[in-house]
């Protein structure tokens, strides 16, 4: 076996109020592809941050040896300088400029501030054909399909000497054949010598290239699985091995008709006029009832939630929608709130909050006739109401003029909450309702989410934490690329069944 | 509510809460913004009256400087709401110069046949230019908001349109004078019906003091109003325990602003009465207070301002709030615009030009967020005074043009500076 190129010891990072990552330890030999799995917000993209030193030394606990010798990185300047260079899930390219200019921007191929345009188009071309990307390299990026730009990414890694190339989740946003033709090309680097960290959580992928696995689960790492012990089940069960306990506060579920029903629903992308986003998808949610929706990243639930919540998501909408049995409209937001739909964002400080703002003002803004007569707001019912809801959704601040922007995530969460609580909607679908913040606050979130059910609305949770959905649904439908592969009564239910609905269609796909 | 029936901000053991009560410090430090401006135009005008030897505080001269700056504070109340919005308009000067050159075609340039002589009335005419302002920053509205070209863009193409559409309409040359009815909108006074009172006897060696009563009356009747609205919004506040001003605080401040009301309507009294401007303009100052402070639209608009997504998905109808927010800016520039005509008796291609950097120096100063979301009319018209009384007290100590002009820029970049360091801080 060949020498270790990389070591991270003990690695513990903490955020105010959530343990991130505690004693994670792994190691990498020199020219492997070291896959990292596990479940969304298991902690890998954080452990990929403090390798890479966007997370600086000293900022975490715990030793990281590159090459034999301990490393302080303090910006990812200093991780690139040592050969270290991560390609995150979301391109970091300037579109409106040439695959050259990218591929050497910020290591720009110059004498004295003045760029050596001969010199860049050559490097370029020669970078290029390592990845296997048969463009000019004058092309600019905008005009290159998401695959290509990946490549346009590595290229610009390879241009700074790279030693370790960290990917993280590179195929999610790939078409099949693009996928391939990456995976390929890591194996092709693998026989140059470079090594590889992939991050991924399609199984397949990472069984067909990968030499080692580390398995990360609730900010540890669990187990790391030599290439003959890699197998799906035994990586499932590494992934989500964890028992339900009391995160979750206990309901006896009144459940009644069919509230809401969406059918046939098809949407495409907003820029991409072919790819279709979401596939003849039909869901139904009854009173009282709390409905899942589990799937990976990039399965297209946020998609289909802001479709339907007055087509705030992509092109050539169709389906229908049926509130108590009656053919509605949701086509604008305010028809959608009409009808007494709520959709809260996963993105709360992009989608959800006036951050400049404070709460009270937040909380009414989505129901400003509940608080005004003609279009005059009357002061004193908003305070009522502001206040109620602020101590219903037990916000923590100091009153109810604090700037949402200085609460903490779960208090933000709850005020996004309030929000639409005092819309007063019968169907409510909350969109990653607890990401990013901590146990106590989640807690909370739930019990709101119970006595909405009990007040018999139908509530439809869309998560990428599992162990939760199990936690607080009635029902799970399982999504995966646009489709519902699988549906199940909770009680049937288990982290294994919709980890494989997802494989299997997974599978089906490839 | 456990305290519904106790006092509020009391427990029912009888100690304080400190969740509902600040300190006067801490009133003061949360309202920095606010009542720091106010102190600030207030140590301006005692800087100026001090060196122009008095002149400042004149009644003619505290006249004056209402009625040279009314058509920047009826710009600036507009100019709020399209910053507040998260935009821009560099329109509104030549706006209103091209709604000014309009009237004074409508009133005298132009020849209209007997059955269209009726659209000369000056009442027909400003009714005309209000409308043609309106759709003016309505044509704008829609490009921005439908379209999402950039407000900078729109209005900067405004802004050179206008230019040019005036000086075409008025073939380059100046029109006026305008029909007495309409120079009374700038030069007017409100007539005084009580008839005047005499404070002080004409004698040897003693300036007479005569004040238009009737001013007098209308300034007591709303400081008297202005109190018994704080007095009883302070009351049903602490009756449901959301009051958080101390007592003290709430008195001084009051106290302060009802003497600063009834100092400058005294002045204006002890010279020709209340300029009909003034009527206007405080008419209309009330109307955006509390179409940015009460009702729903203006709520909107700040929402908005602060998180254009997060507000479209809340049900708000983002496209067609701008589109209205423009319309308006629009209608306040056409009557800018007249005012400024009016004042000067006629319409020259050059008015209106440069305005917009007044107007829109004017709501920053006043504290609005060139982010967006975040502004008062207070603030606002505060901001246009503080320039005002800058322009007219270095006018009166002769400094030259070119040293106002760059004093002027550093209290613009000032005001901010200070606005975001205390944001920082905070």
């Amino acid at each position: 076996m060949s020498e270790t190129i990389l070591e991270m010891r003990g690695i513990t990072k903490t955020f105010p109020g959530v343990k991130a990552l505690s004693d994670v330890n792994l190691t990498v030999r020199q020219g492997e592809i070291h896959a990292i799995v596990g479940e969304n917000g298991a902690g890998k993209s954080t452990l990929m941050k403090v390798l890479s030193g966007v997370y600086p030394h000293g900022s975490y606990e715990g030793q990281i040896l590159f090459k034999g010798e301990e490393q302080h990185f303090k910006s990812i300047r200093d991780s690139e300088h040592k050969g270290i260079v991560i390609i995150h899930q979301e391109l970091a390219l300037v579109p409106l400029l040439s695959i050259a200019e990218n591929i050497f921007l910020g290591n720009e191929q110059a004498k004295g501030g003045v760029i050596d345009w001969d010199e860049t188009r050559d490097g370029a071309r020669k970078l290029l054909r390592m990845v296997g990307l048969a463009e000019d390299p004058n092309t600019l990026v905008t005009n290159i399909g998401v695959g290509k730009q990946q490549l346009v990414e590595i290229a610009k890694a390879l241009s700074k000497e790279v030693k370790l190339l960290i990917l993280d989740e590179p195929t999610a946003s790939l078409s099949e054949k693009d996928s391939q033709a990456l995976l390929d090309l890591l194996m092709e680097f693998r026989t140059q010598g470079i090594t590889s960290i992939l991050i991924s959580h399609k199984l397949n992928e990472i069984s067909r290239v990968a030499d080692r696995i580390t398995v990360i689960r609730d900010g540890r790492s669990i187990e790391t699985l030599n290439k003959e012990e890699i197998s799906e089940d035994r990586i499932i069960t590494l992934m989500v091995g964890r028992s339900l306990d009391d995160r979750y506060p206990s309901r006896e579920p009144q459940i009644g008709e069919v509230v809401f029903e969406v059918k046939n629903w098809n949407v495409f992308h907003p820029q991409h006029r072919d790819r279709q986003v979401i596939k003849d998808l039909n869901i139904s949610i009854r009173k009282g009832e709390v409905v899942g929706i589990a799937g990976l990243m990039g399965s297209g639930r946020t998609e289909f939630a802001m479709s339907v919540f007055g087509r705030s998501y992509g092109q050539k909408i169709s389906g229908e929608v049926f509130l108590h049995g009656k053919k509605i409209d949701p086509s604008t937001v305010e028809r959608a709130v009409a009808h007494g739909i709520a959709y809260a964002t996963e993105d709360r400080k992009t989608f959800g909050l006036n951050l400049i703002d404070h709460i009270k003002h937040n909380t009414t803004i989505a129901n400003l006739k509940g608080i005004s007569k003609v279009g005059v707001i009357d002061d004193m019912t908003e305070m009522d109401v502001a206040n109620e809801y602020r101590k219903k959704t037990n916000i923590r601040s100091s009153s109810v003029y604090q700037v949402t922007g200085n609460l903490s995530g779960g208090n933000q969460q709850k005020v996004v909450l309030s929000k639409w609580l005092f819309a007063n909607p019968d169907v409510l679908i909350l969109d990653e309702p607890t990401r990013g913040i901590d146990v106590g606050a989640k807690y909370e979130i739930y019990t709101i989410i119970n006595q909405l059910a009990a007040q018999g609305k139908a509530v439809l949770v869309i998560s990428s934490e599992m162990p939760e959905l199990l936690g607080i649904t009635d029902r799970v439908y399982v999504m995966n690329e646009g489709r519902i592969v699988g549906e199940m009564p909770t009680s049937e239910a288990s982290q294994e069944k919709i980890m494989r609905a997802i494989v299997r269609a997974e599978g089906k796909a490839s | 509510m456990t305290t519904d029936t106790a006092q509020p901000g009391i427990t029912a053991t009888g100690q304080p809460v400190n969740v509902q009560q600040l300190t006067v410090l801490g009133a003061l430090k949360a309202n920095m913004r606010d009542y720091g401006l106010l102190l600030a135009l207030i140590l301006i005008m005692l800087f100026f009256q001090y060196f122009t030897n008095g002149v400042l505080f004149k009644p003619v001269n505290l006249t004056n400087i209402i009625l040279q700056n009314s058509y920047i504070i009826v710009m600036a109340l507009g100019m709020l709401l399209v910053i507040v919005a998260g935009h821009i308009d560099l329109s509104v000067g030549s706006v209103s110069g091209f709604v000014g050159a309009l009237a004074a075609m409508l009133m005298v340039g132009w020849r209209f046949p007997p059955e269209l002589a009726f659209l000369a009335n000056p009442f027909v005419a400003g009714a005309i230019c209000l409308v043609v302002g309106a759709a003016i920053g309505a044509a704008q509205g829609y490009l921005i908001a439908y379209h999402k070209i950039p407000s900078f863009i729109v209005t900067l193409a405004g802004m050179l349109i206008f230019k040019g559409l005036s000086l075409a309409i008025l073939a380059g040359k100046s029109v006026g004078p305008f029909p007495a009815e309409f120079q009374l909108l700038s030069a007017g006074f409100i007539p005084d019906v009580i008839g005047p009172t005499t404070l002080v006897a004409a004698s040897e060696g003693v300036q007479p003091v005569v004040l238009h009563t009737t001013t007098a009356v209308i300034a007591i009747a709303a400081v008297v109003a202005m109190v018994f609205f704080a007095i009883r919004g302070r009351a049903r506040r602490k009756a449901r325990g959301y009051e958080t001003e101390p007592f003290s605080l709430f008195v001084v401040k009051n106290l302060v602003i009802a003497a600063l009301v009834l100092f400058f309507s005294y002045m204006l009294a002890s010279y020709r009465g209340l300029p009909n401007v003034l009527v206007v303009m405080a008419l209309l100052i009330a109307l955006f207070v509390f179409i940015t402070k009460r009702m729903t639209f203006g709520r909107r608009i700040y929402a908005l301002g602060g998180n254009l997504k997060a507000a479209a998905l809340s049900g708000i109808k983002t496209e067609r709030l701008t589109f209205y927010v423009f319309a308006i800016m629009g209608a306040l520039a056409a009557l800018a615009g007249m005012i400024y005509a009016a004042r000067l008796n006629s319409a020259t291609p050059k008015a209106g030009q440069g305005l917009e950097l007044d107007v829109i120096a004017a709501v920053f100063i006043g504290g609005a967020s060139a982010l967006g979301g975040v502004g008062a009319v207070a603030g606002a018209v505060i901001g246009a005074f503080i320039l005002g009384v800058m322009n007219n007290g270095m006018s009166i100590m002769g400094i030259n043009i070119d040293l106002q002009q760059m004093i002027k820029g550093v209290v613009l970049l000032a005001a901010v500076f200070f606005d975001l360091y205390n944001k920082n801080r905070a």
